[in-house]
């Protein structure tokens, strides 16, 4: 490969690679959004809890992945999603359509919240996040019209059950994707170089004027609507809610560590493998009763100690794959053939075999 | 007199919290970990003392002489063997450690002792009150916790001030590499620090269950965020200061306990999440940093 040599590189964003997934991409979705034609629901309604499981986790990547906010209280805004559907349900729309409504107003909720939040730092702000969820749950069950501590159910809901299975289905699919392809595509912005750079090295991502603070603030917004979004999911295939300490569980913060954790933090694919692992962990072990809680929690500090790169991250690291392009790579330009070309071009300072940096440069999301 | 029974009510449980808070700051202040598995040594120490109550008959506060030194050592041995490999790691490795023993615990717990709360009887001592004036007591238990969370800060003030041990904290928080080049092994330093947060964690949790009657499997999440909220009101660094946020904690709780039952630990939340946003660096301008 040539050198790199100042003035003769370009920035490659991957493009090719990025149609290709477009491409390939557009066909998985458009066989998942026709499955439930192919698949019993008592299939399907299983890869509802796989789609949202993958949001969850994609949620949390974004926050504590690339903006470097471990957050333990995003059952707040699941919660709320949940009761959300309730909310707008009974103002007359019909429970999809509520769960989208009540998504933008917990986005709103959440860039409130996020001004308490961002008074704290590192593990002072996981435990705000919490502090925050509790007392989004006791404000919730103080609401008679909510079931108060009860938990409720949808009082207008899809008569059919397979239709409602069918519906429900489509919104946990279009969820994800719209997860995917808006985390794919904020990566690949300016935004998502100010991410993973924050991801890096906030000081350093300061220091060069990324606005971190704004980063991190739409990030938090974001990763609550997406986890709002799950919530109300959650609530639909359920058709209500069971107990408002379900829902409000911190359990829940506990299986999005445990799947970025296991896939791999700060890449996009870790959380897909992670949440296929943990889906599947979920399927035949979760009849051990709470014991599967507390081997999950040791695979938790076993990976995080000693596979800190996560599955993902370990076979990349092996095979040099991605799924999803949001990198850039500093590729030379080739050479012009006549040698006195390169006299035109800005004169590097030093000659290129003594500057250090390696043909390729490169940044990998 | 209601209102004046229910301050002097809420002062004294500040006690309790500032006793469960100081070990949240020491673990904080000295290895920057913020333990999210603080309000489950808490309830290991109090479920080791019904154990102890129950099947060997030994009273609370012989069990302490044996739970204390039991968790310090656990604490120094979780610290040396788990979380200072994560320190090494980066910022996030130690907060998702601490995590997973959050949920560890717990679980465990309600598998081996299901959900039912474990009695911590303390004989008359929690019922025993003496009084001030008309309407106006002040139980004995409360009492003794106060002295007992006040004589804890002292304590540890001391031993950080005076003690060889106390400076290489001090040091190993400021500036771990230079205390190795001085012959100090920081990593000792640092279990040190973490098993006296591990011990005061069980003295706490011992005396949350005593005032309860008992402890439960979910006591744990309650306690973290108790702790948490008097560290961050009372000001981040100051040992002083979480009495001071303990206290106002637990005021908020018992003034709104006056109103209704149903609200003093959402009051409670909600003052704390006031003093975030009106005052975020704490009541207590912190002058020492531990």
């Amino acid at each position: 490969m040539a050198d790199l040599v100042p003035g003769a590189v370009r920035v490659d964003r991957l493009r090719r690679r990025m149609i290709t997934v477009q491409i390939i991409g557009a066909g998985v979705i458009l066989l998942l959004a026709m499955a439930p034609y192919v698949f019993e629901p008592s299939v399907t309604s299983q890869w509802i809890k796989l789609f949202y499981l993958i949001t969850l986790a994609t949620s949390w990547n974004l926050l504590a992945g690339f903006a470097g906010m471990v957050s333990v209280g995003q059952q707040a805004y699941i919660g709320l999603g949940a009761y959300g559907v309730f909310v707008f349900n009974d103002l007359g729309l019909d429970p999809y359509t509520s769960a989208l409504v009540a998504s933008v107003v917990i986005g709103a909720v959440a860039f409130g919240l996020s001004f308490i939040a961002f008074r704290l730092r590192g593990g002072y702000f996981a435990i705000g996040t919490w502090v925050i969820a509790e007392a989004v749950r006791q404000i919730v069950i103080r609401f008679d019209s909510l079931g108060a501590g009860r938990g409720r159910g949808i009082e207008d809901y899809t008569a059919d059950p397979v239709l409602r299975n069918l519906f429900t289905y489509w919104l946990a699919l279009g969820i994800l994707v719209a997860t995917l392809i808006g985390s794919l595509f904020l990566l690949r912005s300016r935004m998502g170089v100010a991410l993973q750079s924050i991801r890096d090295n906030e000081v350093a991502a300061r220091a060069v004027g990324v606005d971190v603070t704004r980063a991190k603030r739409i990030v938090f917004v974001l990763a609550a609507v997406m986890a709002a979004l799950a919530g109300s999911v959650i609530c639909l295939q359920q058709i209500g809610v069971q107990s408002p300490s379900q829902i409000f569980s911190v359990s829940f913060s506990a299986f999005m560590v445990f799947m970025v954790l296991i896939g791999g933090i700060g890449t996009l694919e870790g959380p897909i493998i992670g949440a296929v692992v943990y889906y599947v962990m979920d399927l035949y072990f979760s009849q051990m009763g709470l014991w599967y809680l507390v081997v999950l929690g040791c695979l938790a500090i076993v990976v995080t100690l000693f596979l800190p790169r996560g599955l993902w991250g370990e076979l990349r690291a092996r095979f040099d794959i991605t799924l999803f392009p949001v990198g850039h790579r500093v590729v030379a330009l080739p050479r012009p053939a006549e040698p006195d070309a390169s006299a035109s071009a800005p004169a590097p300072r030093t000659s290129p075999r003594t500057d250090a940096t390696a043909t390729t440069a490169s940044t990998e999301g | 007199m209601v209102i004046v029974n229910a301050l002097l009510q809420g002062v004294l449980l500040g006690g309790l919290f500032a006793m469960a808070a100081l070990g949240l700051s020491i673990a904080f202040g000295i290895l920057r970990v913020v333990n999210l598995a603080h309000g489950e040594i808490m309830t290991i120490g109090a479920y080791l003392a019904a154990v102890g109550l129950s099947s060997l008959g030994v009273s609370v506060w012989v069990s302490l002489l044996a739970v204390v030194p039991l968790m310090g050592v656990v604490g120094y041995w979780v610290q040396r063997l788990l979380l200072q490999r994560a320190l090494t790691l980066g910022e996030l490795a130690p907060l998702l450690v601490t995590f997973g023993i959050a949920i560890i615990i717990p679980n465990a717990l309600i598998e081996l002792f299901t959900t039912n709360k474990q009695a911590i009887s303390t004989g008359d001592l929690a019922v025993r009150s003496i009084k001030l004036a008309d309407g106006l007591y002040v139980g004995v238990l409360p009492l003794l916790t106060m002295a007992v969370a006040i004589a804890l800060i002292a304590g540890t003030q001391l031993l950080l001030a005076r003690t060889r041990i106390g400076r290489h904290m001090r040091a190993a928080a400021d500036d771990s590499e230079t205390l190795r080049l001085l012959g100090v092994d920081h990593r000792k330093v640092y279990a040190a620090a973490m098993g006296l947060a591990f011990a005061i964690a069980a003295l706490a949790g011992v005396f949350f269950g005593m005032r309860q009657g008992g402890v439960t499997p979910f006591d744990g999440q309650l306690m973290v965020l108790f702790a948490f909220e008097a560290v961050i009101i009372g000001g981040l660094g100051s040992l002083w200061g979480t009495l001071a946020g303990g206290i106002v904690l637990g005021v908020a709780q018992t003034l709104a306990g006056v109103v209704s039952p149903e609200l003093p630990l959402l009051v409670g939340n909600l003052v704390f999440l006031a003093v975030l946003v009106l005052r975020p660096t704490g009541i207590v301008r912190s002058k020492v940093v531990v």
